[in-house]
């Protein structure tokens, strides 16, 4: 639908609009997706006419009607495209559009986004607050809108990403849910101070576990069936040589010696083909150098501990930041494998999982197992992500939130544009040109009416950013005063 | 003791381009303009569309029979101030009672590298039966006016007779305003229609000589015909820059008489040549002394000089403008726009082409 807009109205990209057609009773909710000057007639002779840069001509008018005032009126006309997005039936909202408003009477205003989401019944218990709209107001949702929700946070770097899924988990411990951070830069360990360093509300909820050094598990805690998918997912054991394993695990545990030593040594000893006999070793050395494992009890972390402590509020962060490929992959098996065993035991109701570039750590089959089948477990996910091609289309379609920040290049918007919660054109034309720190949201979270916000600042301290050498500090020294 | 008193005088300030103060804007136009708006009756409707005027030369279509003789021009350097003028108007739509329209003017100067222009307008008029009269008789006291003598014309042709009555007024002031310049118009120099008089005519180009003006009229359209050819065509076989003078044309019939000498004019090459009138009260050799002082000093452009054309841009209204002034009478009225219906469409579907209406 396109809307013709004048100069004194102003309306900016995002922002709603109603077409109330009183005859009828009914009125039409638009959203403006984007915005142009109006295909004005004879608008090029003006401009051709007008354009003088003072070196050829110059001249006055004498105009004593100032009907140029009305010209220019017209000449900044604008061009409003819009998106119907429901249509209002005597206060009801139906998202649908099969019915127009008259184009000659009716009145289009524009529609406060506050009211507009005053129909969407918001628990004040839950209610949290996004940001600013474009209206300058603040942005309460329902958290509950992510409950058992697939969401997508994506978006070009440094546009907000990670803010906007710090304020989320924030928002998530501070109402009593338990969330598990996959961390690979290590940005959210500091989740529990504040900007200035200081200790903040969430110190105690925060719970950051670094494989190798406080995240350590001994055989006893992996359980054979992590320990088989980490062998056979992260490590690509073959399945013969995994039934071997199985065996010598098996033996192991009948005699009550489940430790890394006695898993060498039987693996050395067991009497099986030399090939499988050193696919085993070389998986267990790769594990053994890990640091992940450990023979040691007093040493062991227990996860389950952790994801207790969170149950009633909590952020359990495995900070990845410093860990090898192959090690990243060890953990976020044995994470996940963990999780599914604590959720089908009912020792967790559910969690929220946080994962960052999901794609550097997860197994390809983890994908729509996480979306599908681990769902119905209760770890209800947020992918984070600057790069879109790297979640596949049909995690895009079953996406119930999408969090979009600003994109340029084409090729990632259309993988975007693919969320069924939206329509490829609104993604489009609104994330082109999103500044920093603003974000379309799109999904349950809005009761399906996009809406731009500028993310709230956090009082929380940012960690994970980029080393810069031209930081001011050192931009102050002569780096060869000392040389 | 008398003191002596030195014989100074102010420098005249002929030749400098005018201020828009100097020009003496006729504030009755604006009055008239005023009182046309503030007749119209509250709410009335106004049906939106517009036409503009279409000026040819006023000349009967005749054929006649007399003589050329070619002109060979060389560009004249010296340094001449060169002005032109241009007035346009355009329908803006229908009101019950008349018509709406709109009308503005355009001085442009050339002086060394530079041009220099005044828009004048525009200005909305709704001219209806009760008001054509004063509109007709505005010019009474004005100079360039004695059409009252005539009989206000139908109110289908006020569009052609404001335009021209606003066209006399800025011809008018420039004449008094400006010294051994080379004026340009729009049309040429026929003289006794309603809305020129002959004596008006020569009234604008005797003030013209008396300052040292020339005028120059260039014509883009004309209907007079030499052996079967319009008059323009002629030129083309001859290498520009050129002028075509027309010998022995017959006087026209009736009131009309033609109050310049004509010449065909190809003042560059390409595929455009026009119809040139100059003061029949100038000898030749005056009259092409103008036309070389014309090449010498602005740029022509398919034979036609880029003062005139920069007079014609500034003058026209785009249809940005008649949208613009359409909303401003609205505004100021308080009344709304309409379409008329459109009968050819009603009648014939999609085989109804034509005008609006």
């Amino acid at each position: 639908m396109h809307i013709i807009s004048f100069p004194n109205e102003e309306v900016e990209k995002g922002d709603y609009l109603t077409i109330e057609d009183l005859k009828t009773g009914k009125g039409l909710i638009v959203q403006v997706i984007d915005i142009q000057y109006a295909d004005i007639p004879g608008i090029l002779e003006e401009l051709l006419r007008n354009h003088n840069d003072g070196s050829y001509i110059e001249g006055e008018d004498v105009d004593p009607f100032e009907v140029a005032t009305h010209i220019a009126y017209i000449q900044d006309a604008r061009l409003l495209i819009c998106k119907i997005r429901a249509t209002n039936n005597n206060g009801e909202l139906v998202p649908t559009s099969s019915w127009l408003p008259s184009r000659s009477r009716a009145i289009i205003k524009t529609l406060p986004i506050e009211r507009l989401l005053a129909q969407t019944e918001i628990d004040g218990n839950y209610q949290i607050n996004l940001g600013e709209t474009t209206e300058k107001k603040q942005l309460l949702v329902d958290l509950r809108a992510l409950d058992g929700s697939l969401n997508i946070i994506t978006g070009k770097k440094g546009t907000g990403k990670s803010h906007i899924s710090k304020l989320l988990t924030l928002s998530l411990i501070s109402h009593g849910a338990p969330v598990v951070i996959l961390d690979l830069n290590g940005e959210y360990a500091g989740l529990g101070q504040n900007v200035d360093g200081k200790p903040n509300e969430f110190r105690e909820k925060i719970h950051v576990l670094t494989p190798g050094k406080n995240l350590k598990v001994t055989l006893g805690q992996l359980k054979l069936r992590v320990m088989l998918n980490v062998l056979v997912n992260a490590l690509s054991l073959p399945g013969t040589s995994a039934r071997e394993f199985k065996r010598i695990w098996r033996f192991l545990e009948e005699k009550d010696v489940l430790t890394m030593h006695e898993l060498g040594e039987a693996i050395r000893n067991w009497k099986c083909n030399q090939h499988v006999r050193d696919a085993l070793l070389s998986r267990y050395h790769t594990l053994l150098n890990s640091g992940l494992l450990t023979d040691n009890p007093a040493q062991a972390t227990s996860l389950t501990n952790s994801l207790h402590k969170a149950r009633v509020g909590g952020a359990v962060v495995i900070n990845l930041r410093d860990t090898s490929t192959i090690n990243r992959l060890i953990v976020v098996e044995y994470v996940l494998g963990k999780l599914v065993e604590l959720l089908t035991d009912w020792k967790l109701r559910a969690i929220f999982l946080f994962a960052e570039e999901a794609h550097l750590y997860l197994r390809e089959t983890y994908w729509i197992d996480i979306v599908t089948r681990m769902r119905h477990f209760g770890v209800f996910t947020t992918f984070i992500t600057n790069q879109p091609d790297t979640i596949r289309e049909n995690i895009y379609r079953q996406a119930d939130n999408l969090f979009l920040f600003n994109f340029t290049n084409g090729h990632d918007l259309e993988t975007v544009s693919r969320a069924s919660k939206v329509d490829a054109e609104t993604v489009k034309a609104v994330a082109r040109d999103l500044p920093p720190h603003h974000c379309l949201v799109l999904g349950r979270v809005v009761n399906d009416f996009p809406i731009v916000v500028k993310v709230r600042k956090l009082d929380v301290r940012a960690m994970g950013q980029t080393r810069l050498f031209f930081s001011k500090q050192n931009c102050s020294i002569n780096p060869f005063s000392k040389l | 003791m008398v003191n002596a008193q030195l014989p100074i005088t102010t420098t005249p300030k002929y030749n400098f381009p005018p201020q828009k103060e100097d020009l003496q804007f006729p504030q009755q136009f604006i009055e008239l303009s005023v009182r046309s708006m503030k007749k119209w009756v509250d709410n009335q409707p106004f049906f939106a569309g517009n036409t503009t005027t279409q000026r040819f030369a006023r000349e009967e279509p005749k054929c006649f029979l007399p003589s050329t003789r070619l002109v060979k021009l060389k560009p004249n350097h010296t340094k001449t101030p060169i002005v032109a003028i241009d007035v346009s108007s355009i329908k803006l739509g229908e009101t019950e009672t008349g018509l709406l329209l709109a009308v503005r003017g355009a001085i442009v100067w050339k002086q060394a590298d530079r041009y220099r222009y005044l828009r004048l307008g525009p200005f909305p008029f709704h001219i209806t039966e009760k008001n054509k009269n004063d509109i007709h008789n505005f010019g009474e006291n004005r100079q360039t006016a004695h059409i009252q003598r005539y009989i206000s014309p139908n109110i289908l042709h006020m569009q052609l007779r404001l335009t021209t009555l606003f066209e006399r007024w800025i011809q008018a002031t420039i004449n008094q305003t400006t010294h051994g310049n080379l004026i340009l118009w729009d049309g040429s120099l026929t003289a006794g229609t309603p809305e020129t008089p002959v004596h008006n005519m020569e009234r604008l180009l005797k003030e013209s000589r008396d300052n040292q003006n020339t005028i120059l009229a260039f014509s883009k359209m004309t209907r007079l015909l030499l052996y079967g050819h319009r008059l323009t065509d002629l030129a083309w076989k001859y290498p520009p820059p050129c002028l075509l003078k027309i010998q022995g044309y017959p006087e026209y019939g009736g009131p009309m008489r033609s109050m310049g000498n004509i010449y065909v004019a190809r003042l560059t090459g390409g595929c455009c040549s026009f119809r040139l009138d100059v003061d029949k009260q100038l000898s030749h050799t005056q009259a092409i002394e103008a036309v070389q002082r014309l090449l010498g000093n602005d740029l022509i452009l398919q034979s036609y000089p880029e003062t005139l054309r920069l007079a014609h841009i500034f003058s026209t209204f785009t249809a940005t403008e008649v949208l613009g002034i359409q909303r401003c009478v609205a505004r100021e009225n308080n009344i709304r726009i309409l379409r008329r219906p459109n009968i050819r469409r009603i009648l014939f579907g999609r085989f109804g082409k034509g005008p609006e209406g």
